[in-house]
């Protein structure tokens, strides 16, 4: 079953099941599966996914995903 | 290490803490942070984008420069919480600046969202580093509920206007238990030395180097400044007096009266 989020405001499809590493690779033109993205945090309807629990940490349908970064800021 | 800042058991030979925030490029950025000499650098938190050529991370990474995430941008405690923890996950640190702002006009601390947030994040581990209006009353409310530090401003972000009440920073100096970081306001070299002449343990400024026409000669002057505001706050400045003093001995001085 297709699984369809919100990514920073823009919907993103996968044709199955997706986990946050799926969606982080995805947002970020990674290889698939190789999430070591440092610098950032990663946000599933406002909480915070740590990046120990990306892989095994699924989305559903509907969730909002923010993915941020450290950006210049005083 | 001589008279370093101590902040949460951390030293810091540097007294100036840095933003990034303003700069125009990230190369001119880098050379500004290395001759300022600071060891802690503020970075906000903003959704990715990609195809971006470097980043802010990366820079303070290689720099050995500690990475200080902040939260501008929040109006409410709870987005402050959350994104001290975006934060906290993102750079791999508990310390957060941070920052509760009432409105995007003002830029002033809300007070009681400020200290709202600053206690549920104390409570969950983090080193926290508000920072605060230059009012004594909420800089001792925010120690009591175990920041880490506060940081009062001199003067509205990025006004660079100076250090608008002195009185109110040094008293927040003589009351504060935790060290006081003057925040904000901070326009060019006399105000940061000012700041530090007042007792202030550090100074974090952005604006003033990352928008004065050379950055990279406004970070050398601001170090040089924090560090001579610092030794003068040390030394002892003489009190200030109504009337004249000569220097000269007043003895022995020649009968140069030619009218005699």
């Amino acid at each position: 079953m297709a699984t369809t989020v919100k990514v920073n405001g823009e919907e993103i499809a996968f044709d199955g099941p997706a986990s946050v590493s799926d969606v982080v690779d995805r947002a970020l033109d990674n290889p698939v599966g190789s999430s070591v993205a440092r610098g950032i945090a990663v946000a599933v309807n406002n909480d915070v996914v740590p990046r120990g629990s990306w892989r095994t940490t699924r989305v559903s349908t509907g969730d909002h995903v923010e993915i941020l970064t450290a950006t210049q800021g005083g | 290490m001589d008279d370093p800042l101590v902040i949460a058991g951390e030293k810091f030979a540097s007294r100036l803490i840095m933003g990034t925030g303003g700069a125009p490029s990230l190369l001119g950025l880098e050379t500004a942070l290395l001759e300022s000499g600071t060891e802690l650098t503020t970075v906000a938190l903003r959704r990715v984008q990609t195809g971006t050529e470097g980043s802010i991370w990366d820079l303070l990474q290689r720099n050995r420069i500690r990475a200080l995430p902040n939260t501008a941008g929040c109006f409410t405690a709870s987005e402050a919480v959350l994104t001290a923890k975006l934060g906290r996950e993102a750079c791999e640190t508990n310390w957060v600046k941070l920052e509760v702002v009432a409105d995007d006009i003002s830029l002033l601390p809300d007070p009681v969202e400020l200290i709202s947030a600053a206690r549920t994040l104390v409570n969950d581990g983090f080193t926290v580093l508000p920072y605060t209006n230059d009012d004594p009353i909420t800089a001792r409310k925010l120690a009591d509920v175990g920041c880490a530090a506060v940081m009062p401003l001199g003067a509205p972000i990025g006004t660079g206007l100076g250090v608008l009440n002195p009185r109110n920073i040094a008293a927040i100096v003589a009351d504060s238990s935790v060290p006081v970081i003057l925040d904000a306001g901070i326009g060019t070299a006399s105000d940061a030395a000012l700041a530090m002449e007042l007792g202030c343990d550090g100074v974090l400024l952005a604006t003033a180097v990352t928008r004065a026409a050379d950055p990279v000669r406004m970070a050398r002057s601001m170090r040089r400044a924090v560090q001579a505001g610092r030794d003068a706050y040390l030394a002892g400045r003489i009190p200030r007096r109504e009337d004249a003093l000569a220097s000269s001995p007043a003895d022995g001085r020649a009968n140069l009266d030619l009218a005699l």
